[in-house]
Order: C-alpha cells, then sequence, then structure tokens
C-alpha cells in the first residue's frame, strides 16, 4: 500500500522534471515562425480550443471564417478562411502562428497571442485603463495547444 | 469525384448561412444617394485628398449601413438625434451664467455658423489647436461667467450637433498645413500606431480593411464628417473623442481622454481624410 503510494508519487516527480512548466513567451524557441515542443507539455484539448476560437481573448472568429464552427454567428473577413489549415500548416507551424503570428507574417494584423510586453500603451483589457502590474499573455500556454488541437482538425483532404 | 464535391458543397452551404446571419452585405459600401428631407445632397463618395497614400476614393460611413438605418438619416423627422438639436436650440436663446446673455444675444441666429463646421478643427490666434466643444466652452466660461460643459455630455454634444447642422451639405475642408502642420503630423503618427495588448491601428481597420467584416461589424472609413453621431446602440449623440476613445479601448489599450491634446490632434488629422466629403451631422449609426 504504502509502496504503491511511494511510486506514484515518483511518477509525478518524473514528469515534472520533464517538463519545466510553461516558458515566459520571450523564451520560446521559433524556427522560421514555427514553434516545435509544446508550450504546456499537455496534450491540447480540441473542444476548448473550439470554445477559443469564439470568445474571450481568442475570438479567431472576429477575423477568420470557418466552416466548421458554422453553427456560431458572424465570421469575420479580415484573415484568410482557415478550412484546411491543417493540410496548410504542420502543427508546429500552427503553434507558431498562434503564439506569434507576426513572426511567420511580418506585420500580420493578427494579434500575438502568446506574448506579454513591447506593447503600446497597453491597456486592462478593455477597460481603457493601464493595468496594474505586468500582463499575461492574451491566451495561457495550455489555451494556446488547445487551439492548434482544434486548427490540426481542420483538414479538407 | 463524389468524395471531391461533397465537402465543397457542405462548405458552401455553411457560407451561405453565415453571410445570412451577418445582415450587412460583404463587400465595400453600397451604391446608394443620400438626399436629406429631399433637397440637401450629401457627398457621400470623393476622391480622396492628395495627402492620402492608400486610399483613392473616401466614403462616408453611411454607406455602409443597412438600409434600415441609412432611411433614419434621410428625412430630419425620422432622425432620431434631431431632439437633441431642438433642446440646443432652445439653450441657443437661453440666458446663462452671471454675464446675464445667451449665445443669441450676441450671436444672432444660429445660422450665423454656416461653414464653421466644414474647417474644424482650427489653429487659434494663440496657436493652440482648437476644436468645436473648445469653442463653445470658451463663450460659456468668458464670456457668459458660467460653467463648462462636459465633453461628451448631452449639452454639449447637441450644440456642436446645431453648429454643425448649420454646414450641413458643405464640403469639408480642413487646413493641414502653415500652423496646423505639427498637429496634423501628431494625428497622423496615432493613427498609424498600433496600440494595446492587440497592437492593432486606426489604418488596419480602416485603411486596410474597410468594407470587411470584423466579426459583426462591418468596417467603413472611419470618417468623422456625420459627428456628433446619434449611435442607435446607445441611443445618444455620440462626441468623435467618445468614438476614438472606444476604438482605442478595443485594442485592448490604455486610452486617451476626451478633450486631450492627443484626441484634438487625431481629430485633425482624421478631419482632414473627409476632406471633400460633406458635413453630415447629426448622422446616424448602428
Ligand atoms: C485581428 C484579426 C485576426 C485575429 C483576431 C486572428 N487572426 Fe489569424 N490571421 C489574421 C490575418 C490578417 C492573417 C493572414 C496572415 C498575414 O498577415 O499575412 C491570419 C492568418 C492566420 C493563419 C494562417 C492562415 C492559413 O493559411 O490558414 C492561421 C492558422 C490563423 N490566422 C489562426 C488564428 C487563430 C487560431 C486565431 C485566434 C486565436 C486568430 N487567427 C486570430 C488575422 C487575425
Ligand atoms: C458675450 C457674448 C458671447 C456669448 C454670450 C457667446 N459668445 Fe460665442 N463668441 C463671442 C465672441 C466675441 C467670439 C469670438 C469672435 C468670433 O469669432 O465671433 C465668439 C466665438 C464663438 C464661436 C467660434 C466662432 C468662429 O467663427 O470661430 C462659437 C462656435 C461660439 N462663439 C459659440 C457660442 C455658443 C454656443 C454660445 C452659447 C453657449 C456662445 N458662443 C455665447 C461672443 C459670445
Ligand atoms: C479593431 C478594429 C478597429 C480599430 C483598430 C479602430 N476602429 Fe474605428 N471602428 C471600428 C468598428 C468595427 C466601427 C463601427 C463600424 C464602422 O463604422 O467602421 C468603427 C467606427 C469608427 C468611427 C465611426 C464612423 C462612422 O461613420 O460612424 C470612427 C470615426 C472611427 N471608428 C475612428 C477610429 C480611429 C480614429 C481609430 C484609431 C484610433 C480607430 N477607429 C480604430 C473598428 C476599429
Amino acid at each position: 500500500m504504502k509502496r504503491t503510494w511511494m511510486l506514484a508519487a515518483a511518477g509525478v516527480v518524473v514528469a515534472g522534471s520533464a517538463f519545466a512548466g510553461p516558458p515566459e513567451p520571450s523564451e520560446v524557441v521559433f524556427e522560421d515562425g514555427a514553434v516545435s515542443n509544446s508550450l504546456s507539455g499537455v496534450p491540447g484539448d480540441p473542444e476548448n480550443g473550439r470554445q477559443i476560437m469564439n470568445k474571450g481573448a481568442g475570438n479567431c472568429i472576429a477575423c477568420h471564417e470557418v466552416t466548421a464552427l458554422s453553427d456560431l454567428p458572424f465570421h469575420g473577413e479580415i484573415g484568410p478562411m482557415l478550412d484546411g489549415a491543417a493540410d496548410r500548416w504542420t502543427e508546429a507551424e500552427l503553434r507558431g502562428i498562434v503564439a506569434n503570428a507576426k513572426i511567420m507574417f511580418p506585420e500580420s494584423m493578427m494579434p500575438s497571442f502568446y506574448k506579454n510586453d513591447g506593447y503600446i500603451r497597453p491597456g486592462d483589457a478593455y477597460s481603457g485603463k493601464a493595468p496594474d502590474g505586468l500582463l499575461g499573455p492574451l491566451l495561457t500556454a495550455q489555451e494556446i495547444e488547445d487551439v492548434v488541437a482544434f486548427l490540426m482538425t481542420l483538414k479538407e483532404e | 469525384m463524389n468524395r471531391m464535391s461533397a465537402p465543397g458543397l457542405s462548405a458552401a452551404t455553411a457560407i451561405a448561412v453565415v453571410t445570412g446571419l451577418a445582415a450587412p452585405a460583404f463587400g465595400g459600401p453600397d451604391d446608394d444617394e443620400l438626399i436629406i428631407n429631399g433637397d440637401t445632397t450629401i457627398i457621400t463618395e470623393a476622391p480622396a485628398p492628395d495627402h492620402m497614400e492608400y486610399i483613392s476614393t473616401i466614403y462616408s460611413g453611411w454607406r455602409f449601413r443597412t438600409d434600415e438605418t441609412q432611411a433614419l438619416e434621410e428625412d430630419d423627422f425620422d432622425n432620431p438625434a434631431m431632439l437633441a438639436v431642438d433642446a440646443a436650440l432652445e439653450a441657443f436663446d437661453t440666458v446663462e451664467g452671471d454675464a446675464g446673455e445667451s449665445c443669441a444675444s450676441c450671436h444672432g441666429d444660429v445660422e450665423s455658423f454656416a461653414g464653421l463646421t466644414a474647417h474644424m478643427p482650427k489653429v487659434g490666434e494663440d496657436g493652440n489647436l482648437v476644436v468645436m466643444e473648445d469653442l463653445i466652452n470658451e463663450c460659456r466660461t468668458d464670456r457668459m461667467q458660467t460653467e463648462a460643459w462636459k465633453w461628451s455630455g448631452d449639452d454639449m454634444q447637441s450644440m456642436v450637433a446645431l453648429i454643425g447642422l448649420q454646414s450641413r451639405g458643405m464640403t469639408m475642408d480642413v487646413a493641414i498645413d502653415g500652423p496646423a502642420a505639427p498637429f496634423w503630423q501628431q494625428g497622423k503618427d496615432m493613427y498609424y500606431t498600433r496600440y494595446g495588448q492587440l497592437e492593432l491601428s486606426c489604418a488596419n481597420c480602416h485603411e486596410d480593411n474597410w468594407g470587411n467584416m470584423i466579426r459583426a461589424d462591418h468596417l467603413s472609413q472611419g470618417q468623422i464628417n456625420g459627428f456628433p453621431t446619434y449611435r442607435l446602440k446607445q441611443a445618444k449623440l455620440i462626441s468623435k473623442h467618445n468614438r476614438f476613445r472606444g476604438c482605442i479601448r478595443d485594442t485592448r489599450a490604455e486610452t486617451f481622454a476626451e478633450g486631450s491634446d492627443e484626441f484634438r490632434a487625431l481629430e485633425l488629422y482624421v478631419a482632414s481624410r473627409g476632406n471633400g466629403l460633406s458635413v453630415e451631422t447629426p448622422a446616424v449609426r448602428q
């Protein structure tokens, strides 16, 4: 009994040391705009990713049309339609685009979702006021993974 | 063959559903003409002024709205802003303050302001950039000896609209050179600055993407020739600076204050992007 418990605890420690926690946004390594390592170390949940596409700091369909989300109203037309995104891009590329699209597409209008400094007059969400302390990134490491997992379902071929 | 066409078909159906929900038509401005009360023709489309590099034709925001919203501006009896304008006409004749004066006792008929709005903002004799709200409050505090009106308050914006109405149909023509040049440059720099955590500039939305949908909104060129504008969503007259504040806030930015020097400069620059359109206030928007 006691032995099993200790083994389980050891297992947690091992998992913990394999993944040291999400990197700071400035520490993320981009290669040609792509990020090969998972930001959270935990597989993304496409269902939660689907939710983020439609709301909060994600709100991707403000700018993109996605047929798989046609149950949701009002898709924007600022960026390209995302149908078939997983055919056009690898998982690492999609992670890089969602984390900081301006590395793949310089000057892009797409917000950088895993970034937390270098802004001009950043505000505290939509209050119009300056934040009290440091800002967090628009999406957490896990939320990025969830969105990437959803994008990976957008296959046409 | 079947495998190829089936997903294509379902995609087309889904697009139709989405388009149906986003009521305003996708694409650019419509082709409607704005004639108010059957006699005042409003220029809603004009060649862009020379200083604009990336846009060749400028359009009033009216051209991007639904037919229902457009109709409210075509007849003053339907225009919900006219109640506020009537209230301002009453205020114009009302004595207020220690000097015992009304606007009318010095200015006579409000029609004497015809043409003024088409050239606002402008640089005053002291070298400062002034907007209509400044001129009105200066008369209230210095000449009437009463308290200043709040920038976006109903009293103030109704008066700005009443004075603007005297120029309705006249062509916007603000000066951008001479003493106005440094203010104009400041406003231009702001227009292209990507503010906030979303890192978006006015130009990202209103220059690069006018005509496109952003979520449920049909993007216009962000012109201010219709301001103060009656916004149906807020059920009142909205000041230019309040609109600027809202657009900057929506980029998750720390915004500027209404009546700040920054917004005066931005107002001059944005007004100059509308040089050639008619003064349209009080416009009606969604
Ligand atoms: C403000 C508008 C905007 C928002 C919000 C936005 N994007 Fe984008 N996105 C763009 C634009 C514009 C591009 C085209 C890239 C460029 O700038 O050339 C793009 C490109 C992309 C691409 C590559 C396009 C392709 O070929 O398939 C993906 C994937 C993408 N976005 C995903 C997302 C996701 C996921 C979100 C939400 C977390 C999001 N975008 C939010 C504007 C936006
Ligand atoms: C005691 C007299 C007096 C009163 C009362 C008065 N004004 Fe004035 N107003 C002036 C004078 C003098 C000027 C500056 C000279 C000019 O441009 O006509 C002026 C200028 C203005 C201007 C700028 C005109 C321009 O061409 O630049 C506006 C707008 C204005 N007043 C509006 C108002 C309004 C609205 C009220 C009432 C809330 C008001 N004034 C009350 C005397 C007055
Ligand atoms: C994220 C996109 C976005 C940005 C950035 C943005 N706006 Fe807007 N703006 C909108 C939307 C959406 C509307 C409502 C629909 C329309 O008229 O375009 C709007 C409306 C306006 C209007 C009202 C137009 C009318 O005819 O009623 C003005 C003026 C305006 N914006 C100015 C600005 C200025 C100045 C900036 C920069 C400080 C700015 N906007 C930044 C999205 C944006």
